[in-house]
């Protein structure tokens, strides 16, 4: 016979067995959800603190400084709060810095010429870029990788040594005149040197990383056999190409353009060391401003309003990732 | 008597009609990669209206033959002839040719409307022909109600209809089909076969399917070549290989098959007389052609055809074997029953479960007899 109060005991522990259980799964669960809130809050704070500290501090600094008058003293611009009596907080917002831009020529027509040499260059740099990209991403699995290194191999050398080296290019006794006058092509060097060309050439080489890397990997993942499928409906190789691949690699050369695009409009060093003195860019007029000039106001505004400018195609640029990136993610699924 | 009852002579099939001209001719073509043969000196000859397949397992070569066909490849040696032009050479854009990928290869850019129409374009066809034409097509396959959607907005089987509509639109003189049900699952794959014979019967269009799955190939073609190391092993309708299976390739490849070795005792009218070692016994197999007596044989036995009783009281002999069933293979409407015979031998043998399971048949460790006529087992080549 079992023993009758045997039971009840047996399944008190049972009981309590379960509900210390029931409890540890609880928690670890709770736990668990702290963790991974934690988690992705840090992950979302790095690059957040990130923007704070190293874009929005400085820039909110240079909008102020923008609104402020220029003097000569340290700092040379005066500040725009003070105070006044007694518990009064005088605001002096200055704007003419923003209306000397709107007055004086040189400013618009330097930002013109500015997105005027940015844009000329992206294409060029498309131009070049593209065909590198459709090669690379062609090319055979170990050919590929080492065509991708000498893509990327100039970065180990200093940006400012590689524009220097385009001096001794393109200078009149310099490198490719030396070398089409001996092959009797041409009587007199070319003055390509301190000309938009220079600037052209300095900007398409020093960016083209930036064009064909994004391009390569839209390319790379286009299907070959959607090609032989426009070739087996009646499509020449190069009608192919544009209709299929092109389209298809559209976000690739958004992607590249604006990398070429955007940080080409601010450029300085180029049109410095390759462009002429009429060559007006906006970065130049800057560092010019800031240094010859020490008017750090007006110099600021300039900042500001490049900034403005590059907004749009900024979020065309971020448009044409999250397309990309959505695209992606349904081709996955 | 009247002649007019006497039933009309059954029609020739255009491969057995000696005044038939083949639609699509292959002489001898090779194609290397190095100096791996893929396609090694193939010749084959396909006629208006057939569903063809060229079956084999991956690496066989039935790939790159296709893709011959449709121009994506040039063949390393020999010659393409398609309703009698020579086409070796010819892009794939000048080939009166299309083909349907095994990947569907749909533009993902465009809408179903657009990748039907495509074609079309390219041909510069009147844009209310190419409307009407991609209408026709759609409604064929069932996806008029889909124009507008992306090749990403829909199922596998239904991409795999549009690839198909995009390939017909065309009216290519012959359509390929490279594994074109291989990424649908079971019960879809059955029902498109059959959808897909029924266009093909409705069209006329010339089909060369590429399969790896026997039942495919059986279930769909009027004729199939079944290929292994870039040669062809055999051609001819579904129900010839799988009765004739010219080698033990074919024989193990097309359906399941007991090969049995032996030696060559006699030869008795149109039946052969073996001895088979393994297991110890006299088989009589129906076989037209005498053969030398001490010659080495191979004989295929299909499973089904080989019958199988609990009586053991009958004496062993000709084609009549004693064993124990070692396995039995469950499928629902058969039974596979692995029975060890005397000499140790496996010999698969298979049972329709006509009966429900209060009559189950042999179980295991049972002692079994088997025996089969000489007319179904099959004298193979090699």
């Amino acid at each position: 016979m079992r023993d009758p109060t045997a039971a009840p005991q047996y399944q008190g522990l049972l009981v309590r067995v379960w509900r210390w259980l029931a409890g540890l799964v609880f928690w670890s669960r709770v736990q668990g959800i702290a963790r991974t809130l934690r988690g992705r809050m840090l992950v979302a704070l790095v690059p957040t603190l990130w923007l704070l500290l190293f874009f929005l501090v400085p820039f909110l600094l240079v909008f102020k400084i923008s609104l402020a008058e220029s003097v000569l003293a340290q700092p040379p611009f005066t500040a725009i709060m003070h105070w006044s009596g007694e518990a009064l907080l005088e605001l002096r917002l200055n704007l003419a810095n923003y209306l000397l831009l709107l007055e004086d020529t040189l400013y618009i027509s330097a930002y013109l010429n500015s997105i005027r040499i940015a844009a000329i260059s992206s294409v060029f740099t498309l131009l070049v870029g593209y065909p590198m990209a459709l090669g690379i991403a062609r090319a055979r699995n170990t050919a590929r990788l080492i065509l991708l290194m000498l893509v990327i191999l100039p970065f180990w050398t200093s940006f400012l040594i590689r524009v220097y080296a385009w001096i001794g290019i393109l200078k009149n006794n310099g490198l490719l005149n030396n070398l089409l006058l001996t092959l009797g092509l041409i009587k007199q060097p070319l003055p390509m040197l301190h000309s938009d060309f220079a600037v052209f050439v300095g900007i398409v080489y020093s960016y083209l990383p930036f064009m064909v890397l994004p391009l390569y990997s839209t390319l790379v993942k286009i299907d070959q056999s959607l090609i032989e499928a426009a070739e087996d409906l009646g499509c020449r190789p190069l009608s192919a190409f544009w209709k299929v691949i092109f389209p298809l690699s559209l976000p690739g050369v958004t992607a590249g353009t604006m990398l070429v695009f955007i940080p080409a409009v601010g450029e300085f060093v180029i049109p410095d060391l390759l462009g002429g003195p009429d060559s007006l860019m906006i970065g130049k007029i800057l560092w010019s401003e800031f240094f010859t000039n020490r008017d750090w106001p007006v110099a600021s505004a300039i900042a500001v309003v490049m900034l403005l400018f590059l907004v749009v195609p900024m979020v065309i640029f971020q448009r044409s990732q999250e397309k990309a990136l959505d695209e992606d993610g349904r081709g996955r699924r | 008597m009247a002649l007019a009852d006497r039933p009309a002579r059954p029609r020739l099939d255009p491969w057995q009609d000696v005044n038939v001209e083949p639609f699509v001719r292959i002489e001898g073509v090779t194609r290397t990669y190095g100096d791996v043969y893929a396609v090694d000196n193939v010749s084959l000859e396909i006629y208006r209206g057939e569903f063809f397949s060229l079956l084999g397992s991956s690496g066989c070569g039935k790939t790159t033959l296709l893709r011959m066909l449709a121009g994506f490849e040039q063949p390393t040696d020999g010659k393409l002839f398609i309703d009698g032009v020579d086409v070796t050479g010819v892009p794939p854009y000048e080939r009166p040719v299309n083909m349907m990928f095994q990947s569907y290869a749909l533009f993902p850019h465009m809408n179903v409307e657009k990748n039907v129409a495509f074609g079309l374009k390219q041909e510069r066809l009147p844009r209310q022909e190419i409307r009407d034409r991609v209408a026709a097509a759609l409604d064929l396959v069932k996806m008029d109600a889909y124009g507008r959607r992306k090749p990403d907005q829909l199922s596998g089987g239904q991409q795999q209809r549009v690839a198909l509509a995009r390939a017909l639109v065309k009216r290519p003189k012959l359509l390929l089909l490279d594994e074109p049900l291989g990424a649908l699952d079971k019960k879809l794959r059955e029902h498109t076969q059959f959808e897909l014979v029924n266009i093909q019967e409705k069209l006329g269009i010339t089909f060369i399917m590429v399969t790896h799955d026997q039942e495919e190939a059986m279930t769909m073609s009027t004729r199939m070549a079944v290929m292994n190391e870039g040669l062809i092993v055999q051609v001819g309708t579904p129900a010839y290989i799988y009765e004739y299976p010219a080698t033990r390739f074919i024989a193990e490849f097309v359906g399941a098959a007991n090969v049995l070795e032996g030696r060559v005792l006699g030869t008795e009218d149109d039946l052969l007389r073996i001895y088979c070692e393994e297991l110890n016994a006299e088989l009589l197999i129906q076989h037209n052609r005498p053969m030398e007596p001490g010659a080495p044989v191979a004989v295929s036995l299909r499973p089904e055809k080989v019958l199988m009783t609990e009586r053991t009281d009958l004496e062993p002999g000709v084609n009549r074997i004693h064993g124990t069933v070692a396995e039995i293979g469950y499928l629902g409407d058969i039974s596979i029953y692995h029975v060890r015979t005397a000499g140790g031998r496996m010999v698969q043998a298979q049972l329709t479960n006509r009966n429900r399971v209060e009559n189950p048949g042999p179980t295991w460790d049972q002692a079994v007899t088997l025996h089969w006529m000489p007319a179904n087992g099959v004298v193979l080549e090699a």
